[in-house]
């Protein structure tokens, strides 16, 4: 139901040390994040784009993700330039809208930055499968019981999604179309209520399952992790272009 | 609704990511192992809820749910919403590292702030439970419309006018939100009233 095109592969990316690429995409995420100048956003750009190149994805799912993000991008670029602010320099004017430079500079600046993060995301995060993020994330000092949260409900989505559709295919056999009247909802509402009682009783029957298997409350993972020389090499080179971004953000804003 | 990444301020992204810690910590320490299992199926019940599509006059919205989730889990929603948005984020790329706290507090705070009101009236019974599920639904909702406009807003006055939409945007799917978790609870209180006494017992789920 839910697929994960990027996971799979046999790059450079995909091939370093999971905890070393959540790390560095948390790094650099706050870094790319922070950023006030375009040459700043731009060159987190450039970069971003460099490790999607590396990790080589199938194009088609990313050009999809891609246009999916940039659809709020897009909400933005509808309203902001056209807003009023203050006394900023007015570029133009048709009747009730108007066109400001500060509007224009912020919707920009926040394009490119929100692609670099996607972009970042997709080359470091989304290459790795779900349980070994979780695994990953275990290791840098997230709570344990977040990561039993986070491996859990990944593991459950899934099943719980199927039973959705097995609800919604018996809805449909029986003619239910969705339209806007009391009767849609209540269906909506009834589908919704019955997912969450078979959740519920589900949940039991697992947790019963595992206390009989011996569970008490800690989580082993049989995957370990092993950090190579490249990993360290890759963190590095990493690191100085988040330094390298943050000085060019600095001398845009300050000394320019 | 999400916010992109890179869209807002450092002060924002970090004044929500330390709220959401709070929120977080505070969750989890009342989270016990016996009721982690609960909790992890019924967040997957609740992403999947997400995805159901409902219409809204011409427009077509997917569920929030994000009140329901606040009345069964209590501060267990702050664990659960944000495992589902870093899921959302992992499997679709909605949202991101950066924004996950903030739109963790967005969605959750309201939602269990909506739930700390309502549950007296839903504890009630009868006209006062059904009064109580909209309120919670649709408070939740709102709520959440509000934070992520004040988000956006606090971040950047040219925002100010995407946020009012975002705001207004908001205002029909409170409605229909607070209608369907109304529906929800009358049918998980006839189909699974335990579901909801534990609920609203102060024992937080299982």
């Amino acid at each position: 139901m839910f697929d994960e095109p990027f996971a799979a592969g046999t790059s450079l990316i995909h091939s370093l040390d999971p905890r070393i690429r959540l790390g560095v995409a948390v790094a650099c995420s706050i870094v790319c994040s922070i950023v006030h100048s375009l040459p700043a956003a731009l060159l987190a750009l450039g970069a971003a784009l460099v490790l999607v190149c590396l990790s080589r994805p199938p194009l088609r799912p990313l050009l999809r993700r891609m246009a999916v993000v940039n659809i709020f991008i897009l909400f933005l670029w509808l309203t902001v330039p056209l807003s009023q602010q203050g006394n900023t320099p007015v570029l133009a004017s048709y009747g009730f809208f108007v066109l400001t430079q500060q509007g224009l500079d912020l919707c920009l600046l926040v394009t490119v930055k929100s692609n670099a993060l996607v972009l970042l995301f997709l080359a470091l995060v989304a290459t790795m499968p779900t349980p070994t993020l979780g695994h990953a994330m275990a290791q840098l000092a997230v709570p344990n019981k977040l990561v039993f949260l986070f491996l859990f409900t990944y593991r459950y989505v899934h099943v719980i999604g199927e039973e959705w559709q097995r609800l919604h295919n018996a809805a449909r056999l029986r003619g239910f179309s969705p339209r806007n009247n009391l009767h849609t909802y209540r269906v909506a509402g009834y589908i919704l209520g019955m997912v969450l009682v078979r959740s519920y009783e589900r949940a039991h029957r697992v947790y019963e399952a595992m206390l009989l298997r011996g569970f008490n409350g800690r989580f082993t993972s049989v995957s370990t992790f092993q950090a190579a020389p490249r990993d360290a090499l890759f963190c590095c080179t990493a690191l100085t272009t988040c330094v390298l971004i943050m000085a060019v953000d600095y001398w845009e804003i300050f000394c320019v | 609704m999400h916010i992109s990444e890179g869209v807002l301020s450092p002060a924002v992204l970090y004044g929500g990511a330390a709220l959401a810690c709070v929120g977080l910590g505070l969750g989890l320490r009342k989270l016990d192992y016996d009721k982690l299992m609960t909790v992890a199926i019924l967040s997957a019940a609740f992403f999947v809820g997400s995805l159901i599509h409902v219409p809204i006059g011409p427009a077509n919205a997917h569920l929030i749910v994000n009140g329901l989730l606040g009345l069964l889990l209590g501060w267990a929603a702050f664990p659960s919403i944000f495992v589902a948005l870093l899921l959302q984020a992992v499997l679709f790329q909605f949202g991101g590292l950066t924004v996950l706290g903030v739109n963790t507090v967005n969605m959750a705070l309201p939602a269990v702030l909506a739930a700390l009101l309502c549950r007296p009236l839903i504890a009630r019974g009868g006209k006062a439970r059904m009064l109580g599920a909209f309120l919670c639904g649709a408070l939740s909702v709102a709520g959440a419309g509000l934070c992520t406009a004040l988000a956006l807003a606090l971040t950047d006055e040219g925002f100010v006018q995407a946020a009012q939409m975002l705001l207004l945007a908001h205002v029909p799917v409170m409605v229909v939100e607070g209608g369907i978790t109304l529906l929800t609870v009358g049918f998980l209180a006839k189909v699974q009233p335990e579901l909801l006494h534990n609920a609203l017992g102060g024992r937080e789920c299982a």
